[in-house]
């Protein structure tokens, strides 16, 4: 049976794959970063999990505005790397797990989630930033991904407890895949930033370091938490919060946290990084 | 027809993308999606104006974009995840984009973001600017 063993919470700043990409990660603003997600990378390696569910938000790469899904669910045997508008990041094409997304799409949708089924799909910086914090930089990516795009571009997006919910039902599909599969799944973004209007660069540290206590002590609290408060409270693209809650939903009732790193600044944003094993 | 003006708006300094700015944004957002392409931007570089007739927005759109009045296009329905392509054809940062968008100088942006980001205090409601 294939068993979801794990969460990741982290942020995806574009600028830390960039710092990566150009080599840069030894200069004292990145320094405290990069030592910052060494744990989780050493976690990652001994942990090893054959796929990992990212949850992540495309910024207008994959989707532009003719649709877009509240949640889509990349079926694809690949993920080609998008090119942002400044040339594609030099990371290794993204290889699906076909199989498994599809029948998390028959269980997700008979559980009420109206997924969109995503067969082709490029993944930017949201997807593979993380991948680029958690495993530097391999050949090739040694896991198996399925990506859950999540729409936080256009308001509204999906409610925090909708997100906790749709995690739930993530646990359920995975957990009736009859495989001997170890799975951990990503909640990625955030944590509080604003990067658009003269309010630019809010940052809400103690409203970050609450949401990172309670995805152990009160996820239902966080799953109350309505859009305004993030957009209010944490910054307009905190809103990215929400695709954590799936991550969490996806956990179970108990967790156990094993690592927790934060950091005011990456560019813009307070960068978050939190495991949650399973209990 | 019209609704009740929605909470979000009394957020100052902020322009929440939603399904009527993205109504009035659809042809600037699709324009700076055709900035993924290296051909785009490059043909966009070389004669802006006559790149910009190719979307059918509206001509205070256009002026916002030649002039990179960044919050102007916010106002005007661009979405700051599209509106960065634009950045990025000019060679600049999300970063360098934030900072013209507060209005000071992207040295003093990033100075304000090492020591701590901005305060949300003060920023939470526009009657909190106003005091």
């Amino acid at each position: 049976m294939a068993k979801i063993i794990a969460g990741v919470g982290t942020s995806h700043t574009p600028a830390l794959g960039a710092a990566v990409d150009n080599g840069r990660t030894a200069e004292p603003y990145w320094t405290p970063l990069f030592k910052g997600y060494e744990p989780a990378k050493k976690w990652m390696a001994e942990t090893a999990p054959d796929v990992a569910i990212i949850v992540y938000n495309d910024h207008v790469n994959a989707f532009d505005f003719k649709i877009i899904p509240t949640f889509g669910l990349g079926c694809a045997a690949e993920f080609p790397i998008a090119d942002e508008g400044w040339g594609a990041r030099p990371v290794p094409i993204v290889k699906g797990y076909p199989e498994l997304a599809a029948h998390m799409v028959q269980s997700l949708v008979l559980d009420e989630f109206d997924m969109t089924i995503v067969n082709e799909m490029q993944v930017d910086h949201g997807l593979t930033v993380p991948l680029t914090l958690l495993y530097g930089q391999p050949k090739a990516w040694p896991v198996r991904v399925i990506p859950l795009a999540v729409n936080v571009v256009q308001y509204p997006a999906p409610t925090g407890n909708r997100c906790y919910m749709l995690g739930k039902a993530i646990k359920k599909a995975v957990e009736s895949w009859d495989e001997d599969l170890r799975v951990v799944i990503f909640g990625t973004g955030g944590m509080s930033h604003q990067i658009q209007g003269p309010r630019a660069g809010l940052i809400n540290t103690p409203f970050d370091t609450a949401f990172l206590d309670d995805l152990t002590r009160d996820p239902e609290r966080l799953a109350r938490i309505p859009p305004i408060e993030y957009l209010r409270d944490a910054g307009a693209e905190a809103i990215e919060l929400v695709m954590w809650l799936i991550m969490r939903g996806a956990l179970g009732e108990r967790v156990r946290e094993v690592y927790r790193f934060y950091h005011v600044p990456a560019s813009s944003t307070g960068v978050g990084n939190i495991i949650l094993e399973a209990a | 027809m019209s609704k009740q003006p929605e909470e979000y708006e009394d957020i100052p300094g902020t322009w929440v993308f939603d399904a009527e700015r993205a109504r009035r944004g659809y042809h600037l957002n699709t324009f700076f999606y055709s900035l993924m392409k290296a051909e785009n931007r490059e043909e966009f570089l070389a004669d802006e104006r006559k790149y910009l007739e190719k979307f059918p927005m509206t001509e205070a759109q256009r002026e916002a974009v030649v002039s990179r009045s960044w919050n102007t296009l916010l106002d005007l329905g661009a979405v700051s995840y599209a509106l960065v392509k634009l950045a990025f054809t000019d060679k600049r940062s999300y970063q360098y984009m934030a900072s013209q968008m507060a209005g000071v100088q992207e040295s003093d942006y990033v100075k304000m973001m090492t020591s701590g980001g901005r305060s949300p205090d003060g920023w939470r409601s526009k009657s909190d600017r106003k005091n």
